[in-house]
């Protein structure tokens, strides 16, 4: 593609397939950008004075409106933050520093005040008291208020939004997405993050194209741009020339044709030529999915995520809700099976009802199987409702982030006693239920053979096990190209992983990003894999090559992987390969990476 | 550390000193109420910790003061009505910001 003059093009990973064009929504930019200017004449410092004092009097114009909101919603707690915040807007010393600021550094109205807040904030940082110190934060947000309300850059409230529109963020949080209206929401873009951040996960959940890792894109954009997202090769194109526009159009039907013709294969067999069989399952997070899950083809669900239900609430699910849930899940997905993942919160999402301490290394810290064995009431609700809709079909649970053999002591003790509970309760489950764990830790990975005897199957979680393997914090986007699924490491764990499965009788399911990638099947159906569990949206590209691909050849190429001893040899290599077998597939230009190099 | 404003200009002036019992001392939540009923009054209030002194109707300056539980403080008041001022201030404080 040619860049025109006018267009501007940023280039990041792409990591939710399609193109979408349409105006651009800038969710809450994380810090405005200030430049500072100059002013020569006691005509523009007047001005530049008048400009903070409007934007003054519509900031707190813009606060009392919220303060109704928040007595409407009953949050008392938080409406004398916003009367502390108010009175910070018309402290005397504040607008006096700042006003002097302007005439006395003869800059504008944004700097001086951005100038201010810093100046303030240092001087908090000198507080030792922790109750103290969160003072800062209010002063920053006001600061950011005024800067916002002179720069006439709104933030604007995502709720009020009511046509069509493509996200712009430095990055969505958990709480951020689920805010969202996903009926208007066409496309994600963010600064941030890289293919298994949250944002990622959520635009392959609303099967809306995203780019991520795109560094600056919220400095490039503003509310109402015209911008191209391209999912695919991940290449936003910010305002857009007429040609452009016109090319881009075209593109995206064709790319939707090819999509459509994927659908043969919804009904075939996931079975290659020389009859090797492999199941097909569905990652969900959100119910809204199920559909997707059978148009997609998927037999079954291999990975629920629950996550979702517990977060942006004030309270906890309880277990009529969770159960009622699950239920529905069960009995959409009917006659094929759903595993259930307990609850994985800690790490990057945010559970708002439990107060935690904030960690330095959120992702190795309080999480998932630890959290829940801590907060057990919390993890009792969820077991006892997963239990109660085990009576309704085929269900397995599944449990993250297993790191050895007392927290399988503890998960079966906790779940016999409430088996036991029920039982006295007259409440039906299902008594022989499956249980099945995680294998995202080096140390589960290692001892794998000891597991294999206490559990009914395992689930690789690629993302995490490559993450935790390679030292690679996946959100960083300075060290997620060092990220790679094919390091000599990762494949010899997942070969040892399958090995200590199989010669104890039990079935492997991969449930990663690595599942759902077509590069990688000769890999994983010659590593015996079971099951591929991926976001329904993959499984026919999916199960298209696995038709075309050969078993026998695919165990020969296990046997001589050692010969790689680096993941490019190796990447080299498979998509060498691949492009050979299948040209229209597999087109590595320079934009079609795999990985992103930034 | 920011310059702390305000002046007593008219005098006499009249003093009280008290003693945060708060379990957060003055933060964001006191301090609006310490502000909020300062700016009742016509009169210029000072608070001083520690020789530190910040304007009582400035919320980002007697935040500043840093003034934790058991803190000891003393109100100036400058004005007509800086008797009533400085026993609102201290009935505000004595009663533990409202808070039972």
């Amino acid at each position: 593609m040619e860049v025109r003059k006018k267009d501007l093009l940023l280039k990041g990973t792409g990591v939710s397939p399609g193109i979408i064009i349409g105006k651009a929504f800038l969710l809450d930019p994380q810090e405005i950008e200030v430049y500072p200017l100059h002013l020569s004449s006691d005509a523009e410092i007047h001005q530049e004075i008048n400009r903070f004092k409007t934007a003054l009097k519509e900031s707190k114009r813009q606060l009392m409106n919220v303060k109704k909101e928040v007595e409407h919603k009953k949050y008392k707690e938080a409406s004398y933050i916003i009367d502390a915040q108010a009175l910070i807007l018309d402290d005397k010393m504040l607008i006096e520093t700042i006003v002097s600021t302007i005439k006395k550094e003869k800059i504008d109205a944004a700097t001086a005040v951005k100038g201010t807040v810093v100046t303030l904030s240092k001087s908090f940082d000198d507080i030792g008291d922790e109750y103290l110190k969160q003072r800062k934060t209010d002063i920053d947000y006001i600061g950011e208020r005024i800067i916002r309300n002179i720069m006439g850059k709104k933030r604007q409230d995502i709720s009020t939004i009511k046509e069509e529109t493509i996200i712009v963020a430095h990055d969505l949080s958990p709480a951020d997405t689920a805010n969202l209206d996903v009926r208007i929401v066409k496309g994600f873009v963010t600064n941030a993050g890289g293919k298994t951040s949250h944002t990622a996960i959520m635009a392959r959940a609303l099967e809306i194209p995203s780019v991520v890792g795109l560094e600056k894109i919220t400095r490039e954009v503003s509310s109402g741009d015209m911008i191209i997202v391209d999912g695919t090769i991940g290449v936003v194109i910010v305002r857009p020339t007429a040609e452009t526009l016109r090319n881009y159009a075209e593109k995206k039907q064709r790319y939707e044709q090819l999509e459509k013709e994927l659908f043969q294969y919804k009904d075939l067999p996931a079975e290659t030529p020389d009859g090797f069989r492999i199941k097909l399952l569905a990652n969900i997070e959100l119910i809204e999915e199920l559909a997707s899950v059978r148009e997609h083809g998927a037999e079954g669900i291999g990975l629920y995520r629950t996550e979702f239900l517990y977060l942006n609430r004030k309270d906890l699910p309880s277990e009529e809700e969770q159960f009622s849930i699950y239920k529905k899940v069960i009995e959409k997905i009917v006659p094929y099976p759903v595993t259930i993942r307990t609850v994985d919160l800690g790490g990057d999402k945010f559970l708002s009802r439990i107060d935690l301490a904030e960690e330095m290394n959120p992702v190795m810290g309080l999480r998932a199987i630890r959290l829940c064995l801590k907060e057990v009431s919390i993890f009792k609700t969820q077991l006892r409702a997963l239990l109660r809709a085990s009576a309704l079909g085929e269900m397995k649970i599944l449990f993250p982030m297993i790191s050895g053999l007392e927290e399988i002591y503890q998960i079966k003790e906790i779940l016999e006693g409430l088996k036991h509970e029920l039982t006295k309760e007259g409440i039906s489950f299902n008594q022989a239920i499956q249980i099945g764990i995680m294998i995202e830790i080096p140390s589960a990975a290692t001892i794998a053979d000891l597991l294999a005897k206490e559990v009914d199957f395992f689930s690789i979680g690629t993302n995490d096990l490559i993450q935790y393997t390679l030292a690679i914090d996946r959100v960083n986007e300075h060290v997620s190209y060092l990220y790679n699924p094919l390091h000599p490491s990762v494949i010899r764990i997942i070969k040892n992983v399958v090995e200590a499965a199989h010669s104890n009788g039990l079935e492997v399911v991969m449930c990663g990003e690595m599942a759902g990638e077509p590069l990688y099947l000769p890999l994983l159906i010659g590593l015996d894999i079971d099951k591929l569990s991926m976001n329904p949206l993959c499984i026919l590209k999916v199960k298209k090559i696995l038709r075309l691909l050969s078993y026998h050849e695919s165990q020969e190429f296990v046997k001589m992987i050692d010969q790689f001893k680096t993941a490019s040899e190796l990447e080299r290599f498979m998509k060498h390969e691949m492009k050979k077998r299948f040209p229209d597939e597999f087109e590595y230009g320079e934009h079609n990476r795999t990985h992103s190099k930034r | 550390m920011v310059k702390r404003q305000g002046n007593l200009t008219k005098s006499p002036e009249k003093i009280k000193e008290c003693i945060i019992k708060h379990e957060w001392g003055i933060h964001l939540r006191t301090a609006g109420l310490f502000v909020k009923t300062a700016k009742k009054y016509t009169a210029d209030i000072m608070v001083e910790k520690d020789g530190m002194e910040a304007d009582g109707k400035s919320i980002i300056a007697i935040t500043t003061l840093n003034a934790g539980k058991n803190a000891t403080i003393k109100i100036k008041a400058c004005g007509e009505d800086a008797e009533q001022a400085l026993t609102d201030l201290e009935r505000l404080i004595e009663n533990n910001f409202e808070e039972p």
